[in-house]
């Protein structure tokens, strides 16, 4: 079958395998409501760079250290690279069908993707109280 | 990874091609999928033409024709001719379907016909759907109830609990939509499939099973459900015009009602 080293295990065996890994719905869950609140954000983002006209590096710094921006700054990049992560997962599982190099590239991705949106929190804490 | 190019053995060549004698009032050419395991040759198109005039109006009418009057080896599957056993599901001018119900007219000059992709192939036009059925054997479809039916009378439903099993209930279990969805494809091995997912549901939203807990458990899994992307090429596939999709999305809610 489609598993050549299973030829004397009956299909059904074949079929049920391990059974349920009893996960799956907070992933499928997670992946969308990170989708709605990226909406919002990505909006309030792009909206922010195009209107404000901020020419500058100073002014630049002055709009993120405000509380509203720098906190919606830190969101997005919380939200963002979450919902990186699970879209990476998604296609790590659908196209990788060697177990240890999918779980390697699993771990390495989240790796990747918490570092990267911890330097984005901490950079932007870093404006904001420097310019207190 | 996932394995884009077939392998060596697999690489379908060119065969022979049957030319009509005589006449023809009106000509069709049929190319179809050849593969014979006893021999240890690659698959083949064989190229067919035959006369319209002489032959009913369906895919599965020339394909009869051709293995009656051209070529008896040719091999499929086929017995009710009309739409109700999905024995005859195939891919014809590239989309899954029944051969019974596609009529010649709606194929292209030249009709295409291949086994349902992704599946171990037995012979010619005939897929090993082992797998898919021990899938669904998996899922246990059918009824499960601790409380005894009445005595006197059958488990009653209201109309509107009937009702839900509506566009679930037809499904002739032909598997175009399993084979027709590219996550099936890549890990048909633990994704359940379209087919198997809709008669899963088709128990789930039985208001008379007493087992939706540990159904929605067995599918609580990132593989057997969670493969589903919504690609929708099970829905435009079905040939019986139902909605695969929509009953995954069906199991996928229910799973986030019980988060509650």
């Amino acid at each position: 079958m489609i598993d050549g080293s299973s030829q004397f295990r009956s299909h059904l065996r074949h079929a049920r395998g391990m059974g349920s890994a009893k996960e799956g719905t907070h992933h499928w869950l997670a992946q969308r409501v990170t989708a709605l609140a990226l909406l919002p954000l990505t909006f309030w983002l792009v909206f922010s760079l195009v209107t404000l006209s901020l020419e500058g590096h100073l002014e630049f710094i002055t709009w993120l250290s405000s509380p509203i921006s720098g906190t919606l700054m830190i969101l997005f990049l919380l939200v963002s690279f979450h919902h990186g992560q699970l879209g990476i997962q998604v296609v790590v599982e659908d196209y990788i069908s060697n177990i240890t190099i999918r779980r390697t590239l699993l771990i390495v991705t989240k790796f990747i993707s918490y570092l990267l949106a911890t330097l984005g929190i901490v950079s932007v804490l870093r404006i904001i109280f420097e310019s207190l | 990874m996932v394995e884009f190019a077939l392998p060596k053995k697999s690489r379908v060549v060119e065969g022979k091609t049957f030319h009509a004698n005589g006449n023809l009032k009106n000509p069709k050419r049929f190319f179809v999928y050849r593969y014979d395991p006893d021999k240890e040759e690659n698959p083949s198109v064989d190229s067919f033409q035959i006369d319209l005039d002489s032959c009913g109006p369906m895919v599965l009418d020339a394909l009869l024709k051709i293995k009656d009057e051209i070529d008896s080896s040719l091999t499929l599957r086929r017995s009710c001719r009309e739409g109700i056993c999905g024995s005859c599901a195939m891919n014809i001018d590239g989309r899954n379907t029944l051969a019974c119900l596609k009529p010649i007219s709606e194929c292209k000059e030249n009709v295409k016909i291949y086994p349902l992709p992704h599946l171990p192939v037995v012979k010619d036009l005939v897929p090993d759907v082992n797998h898919v059925y021990a899938q669904l054997n998996s899922i246990e479809p059918w009824m499960k109830s601790d409380t005894p039916p009445p005595a006197s009378e059958e488990r009653k439903q209201s109309p509107k609990e009937r009702e839900k099993l509506d566009g679930l209930w037809e499904c002739i279990l032909c598997f175009c939509c399993s084979t027709s969805c590219p996550s099936y494809w890549w890990n048909g091995d633990r994704y359940l499939g379209p087919a198997v997912l809709l008669q899963a549901a088709r128990w789930i939203n039985d208001s008379r099973d007493e087992a939706l807990g540990e159904r929605l458990d067995q599918l609580e899994d990132p593989f057997k459900l969670y493969r589903c992307h919504t690609i929708m090429n099970c829905t435009n596939a079905c040939p019986k015009g139902l909605n695969p999709a929509k009953a995954i999305a069906s199991i996928k809610s229910k799973m986030v009602e019980r988060l509650g």
